[in-house]
């Protein structure tokens, strides 16, 4: 098989944390003098992959050999001995020190990073500035330089251009070039599949933590990862696409629940509009960082916007503070449930939480009256309360289901859901899918995010794709299947699709 | 690193308190407490037997109302997550602008004490709620400013020597009904309005909220800054209301009255149970603490102890419940 001795190579490397498997059997084999890309969806097990062949973790199974070699890492530091060096998603420097001191931190050698950086167009950087004053991309170019300074013969390179301006990606599209033409090898992480296949001489995709295949780069070699990227998972998900939901009729002039127009939330959000209805479920779909979060929170009160109109039933809002949100019915289930929950206190009080932002419900409380309505939200969610009183002991998908159940309890006309299964079991899952269903059944609107892309077509009516903060597609949820959500959630035109 | 050596810790205070004590300490932190109490008390009596009767313990309980009420505001505040170090602070200048008032009237000259409370607490509301200042920073800051200015008023004041008038000498010192002290006629029912606002009320759900996680209040509608103003505003007030009854025991307004009273309202609080990162705890705690600490004076004053192992034990008392409650945390 392999002509020229592999410069690193991983074999059925296996890792789990607790109860979940992050990889079962992923292997990666890099030549010298190649660009190799590594693709997959949120969860596939890239970012595991990279950190236990650098020596963050140990691997529970399988092997990497380094130029034929058996090695296991036991730190970065070493892994950096051997010549592998890896550049992280976020920039590994320490914010209260300066350059110089940064460098120190690391022994990375000086002269030699400010050499790399001039290559990569930074001549004149003073290194006696501290690192929190510089600008992002600045802090990438940094970290990349000192990357380099260590020469590695495996540079690995975890989404470096995801927050870089266009020039800036070109110079490191260009360094990424000059290091392969050394003789060295580079392993790139990105969504950006246009990146990839004008980069990358071959690519291995991961799937649900299996090397799911590798392509060499040829004709058609995106439409090739974004199958071996799907596998089977898109016919299952086909399979059992909703047959439940009643396709309800919609006059032309009804009135959407919520509206949002032109919004624009600097950087992230740069241009959104969509129309969401009374009894839709609207799924939006993103890669990561393409500004769904933040226009979850600009919809919520939680962040002030920039330009562009929010307007719930015909009235434009003005969101000052998450109790405008909700004073106009909209309701907001976080991403991360840590910071929407009271973890030392009983779950009826997490779930009562909301009806005290009323002053007038600051006095006496009417115990029998709450109980009966936190009964109610419990026993509609099914809330698993044997756990204990105190929030904290309640299992993660429990925890999600008390933040639901506190908007159930107080009543809404438009639900946000930002991820609302994120590491959660299938079973719960289900639930909350079905809730979310049977709530827009009851005529509310919700507005769903979701990072696993087969959850839209079980759950949504309709769509909504953003990429780089901007909506680039909309369609009815009988085409959004994985495969034409995946190829617009990574900026590529649908076109592709009409020709296949 | 913190975390191993906080469960050595933990485990060198299980073996002086013994596991049990802790235990019912997480169970039932009042009856604990109480227990405590009595152990106290009983030690009293054994070192200098006669010292416990009925005048022994109703001056006990005169002493420890004041406590017990700036302790009060404190812990409403310590509940979020906050701190109060101008509560002293504010205790004298109340007391000493009351004093310097007399000439008009009590109740007038009363008002003007609880004036000092009310505007410093919204100072410290305002700074803490709107302006997001550290609690602590704000509050050690108009604590100092206060003390400074009232030196100042009482140098411009020359003409107006401060008096003590009688009700409040009365309110601070007397007793009823053979032996009842009339500063529990005040301390009794701010314990039982708060015990009930903190249990049964929605501001006091919001406190413990704010306490547990502010975040997640804003992100459930909760204008947080609201509840935070007039938490302050009531912990000022309660500190100047403690003033009085403080002056009244003495009798003398001075400008260093209740400097003593800052830190044992921090360990009253602490002692009883309430987490200084906030979120737990409540008042019936803080009340059987202040009890704990005027009792424990009682018996350092009695004993003839010098200052300096007073201080010592103190401490040490503060430091292995502390101890004691982290460990129910973990």
């Amino acid at each position: 098989m392999s002509e020229a001795p592999l410069l690193l190579e991983a074999r059925d490397v296996a890792k789990r944390f607790d109860s979940v498997v992050a990889l079962k059997a992923a292997s990666l084999q890099v030549r010298p003098g190649e660009v190799h890309g590594l693709m997959g969806s949120n969860g596939a097990g890239k970012s595991t992959l990279v950190k236990i062949i650098t020596g963050v973790y140990p691997a529970d199974g399988g092997q990497i050999f380094v130029k034929g070699a058996v090695r296991s890492f036991r730190s970065p530091a070493e892994a950096r001995r051997a010549g592998i060096v890896s550049v992280y998603q976020d920039p590994a420097l320490v914010p209260d020190l300066t350059i110089t001191q940064n460098m120190g931190l690391a022994g990375a050698p000086v002269d030699a990073v400010r050499k790399w950086l001039a290559e990569l167009g930074v001549a004149r950087l003073d290194f006696s500035l501290l690192v929190r004053d510089l600008p992002d991309p600045t802090l990438r170019l940094i970290d990349l330089a000192r990357a380099l300074a260590w020469e590695p013969a495996v540079l690995l390179l975890d989404e470096i251009t995801a927050s870089l301006p266009a020039d800036l990606s070109e110079q490191i599209y260009a360094m990424v070039k000059r290091w392969r033409e050394r003789g060295n090898a580079v392993i790139f992480i990105s969504h950006r599949m246009a990146e990839v296949s004008a980069l990358c001489d071959r690519a291995t995709v991961l799937r649900d933590g299996v090397t799911a295949g590798v392509t060499e780069r040829a004709q058609g070699s995106e439409e090739r990862i974004v199958a071996l990227m799907l596998g089977a998972e898109t016919a299952r998900a086909v399979a059992s696409a909703p047959s439940t939901r009643a396709t309800r009729q919609r006059a032309d002039d009804a009135q959407p629940a919520l509206e949002v127009r032109g919004l624009r939330c600097a950087p992230q959000v740069n241009d959104v509009s969509f129309k969401l209805y009374p009894g839709e479920v609207l799924g939006i779909a993103a890669l990561e960082g393409q500004g769904q979060e933040e226009l979850f929170d600009c919809i919520a009160g939680s962040r002030r916007f920039d330009e562009g109109a929010i307007v719930a039933r015909g009235k434009e809002l003005r969101l000052r503070h998450p109790a405008d949100a909700i004073a106009a019915g909209i309701v907001l289930v976080p991403a991360n449930r840590l910071v929407a929950l009271l973890q030392q206190r009983p779950i009826p009080e997490n779930i009562a939480l909301p009806a005290f932002g009323r002053i007038r419900n600051w006095g006496p409380i009417r115990i029998r009256e709450e109980r009966t309505r936190v009964a109610s939200a419990i026993g509609r969610l099914q809330i698993d309360t044997r756990a204990g009183s105190e929030l904290r002991r309640l299992s993660g998908g429990n925890q999600q289901k008390v933040v639901i159940a506190r908007w159930l309890a107080s009543g809404f006309d438009i639900l946000l859901c930002f991820d609302p299964t994120r590491g959660i079991d299938i079973g719960t899952k289900r639930q909350i899918y079905a809730l979310v269903r049977e709530i827009a059944a009851a005529g509310s609107a919700v507005l769903l995010f979701t990072s696993e892309l087969p959850e839209i077509p079980l759950a949504c009516d309709r769509a909504v794709v953003l990429f780089g903060g901007r909506v680039v597609a909309e369609m009815p949820v009988s085409e959004a299947d994985e495969a034409t959500l995946l190829r617009s959630a990574h900026g590529l035109a649908p076109s592709v699709e009409a020709s296949s | 690193m913190s975390e191993p050596s906080k469960t050595i810790f933990s485990r060198v205070v299980v073996g002086i308190t013994g596991s049990g004590f802790v235990s019912l300490l997480r169970t039932r932190t009042i009856v604990a407490l109480i227990l405590l109490l009595l152990a106290l008390v009983a030690g009293i009596q054994l070192a200098r037997p006669g010292t416990v009767n009925a005048i022994w313990i109703s001056n006990m309980m005169l002493f420890a109302a004041p406590l017990g009420i700036v302790a009060a505001g404190q812990t409403l505040v310590m509940l979020t997550g906050g701190i109060d170090l101008s509560v002293a602070s504010v205790a004298t200048a109340s007391a000493y602008l009351m004093a310097t008032h007399s000439g008009l009237g009590v109740a007038l000259a009363i008002l003007y004490g609880l004036g000092v409370g009310f505007v410093v607490g919204l100072i410290n509301g305002t700074g803490v709620a709107l302006l997001r200042v550290q609690p602590l920073v704000m509050t050690l800051g108009t604590g100092l400013m206060t003390e400074g200015m009232l030196v100042v008023y009482s140098q411009k004041k020359i003409g107006e020597a401060p008096r003590v008038p009688q009700f409040i000498e009365d309110l601070g010192a007397g007793k009823f009904l053979g032996g009842i002290p009339n500063d529990l006629i005040v301390w009794v029912p701010i314990a039982i309005i708060l015990i009930f606002v903190l249990r049964r009320t929605g501001f006091g759900r919001l406190l413990y909220a704010i306490g547990d996680n502010s975040k997640a209040c804003t992100l459930a509608g909760i204008r947080v800054w609201r509840i935070l103003l007039l938490n302050y505003v009531t912990c000022g007030i309660l500190a100047a209301v403690a003033g009085l009854i403080i002056v009244g025991g003495t009798d003398s307004a001075e400008l260093r009255l209740a400097e003593v009273y800052l830190l044992p309202s921090v360990a009253a609080v602490i002692i009883g149970g309430t987490s200084i990162f906030g979120g737990r705890g409540g008042y019936s705690g803080t009340i059987v603490g202040a009890l704990i600490l005027t009792v424990l004076n009682s018996i350092l004053t009695l004993l003839d102890v010098p200052e300096s192992v007073r201080q010592i034990l103190y401490g040490a008392i503060i430091l292995l419940l502390a101890a004691a409650y982290t460990r129910l945390t973990e």
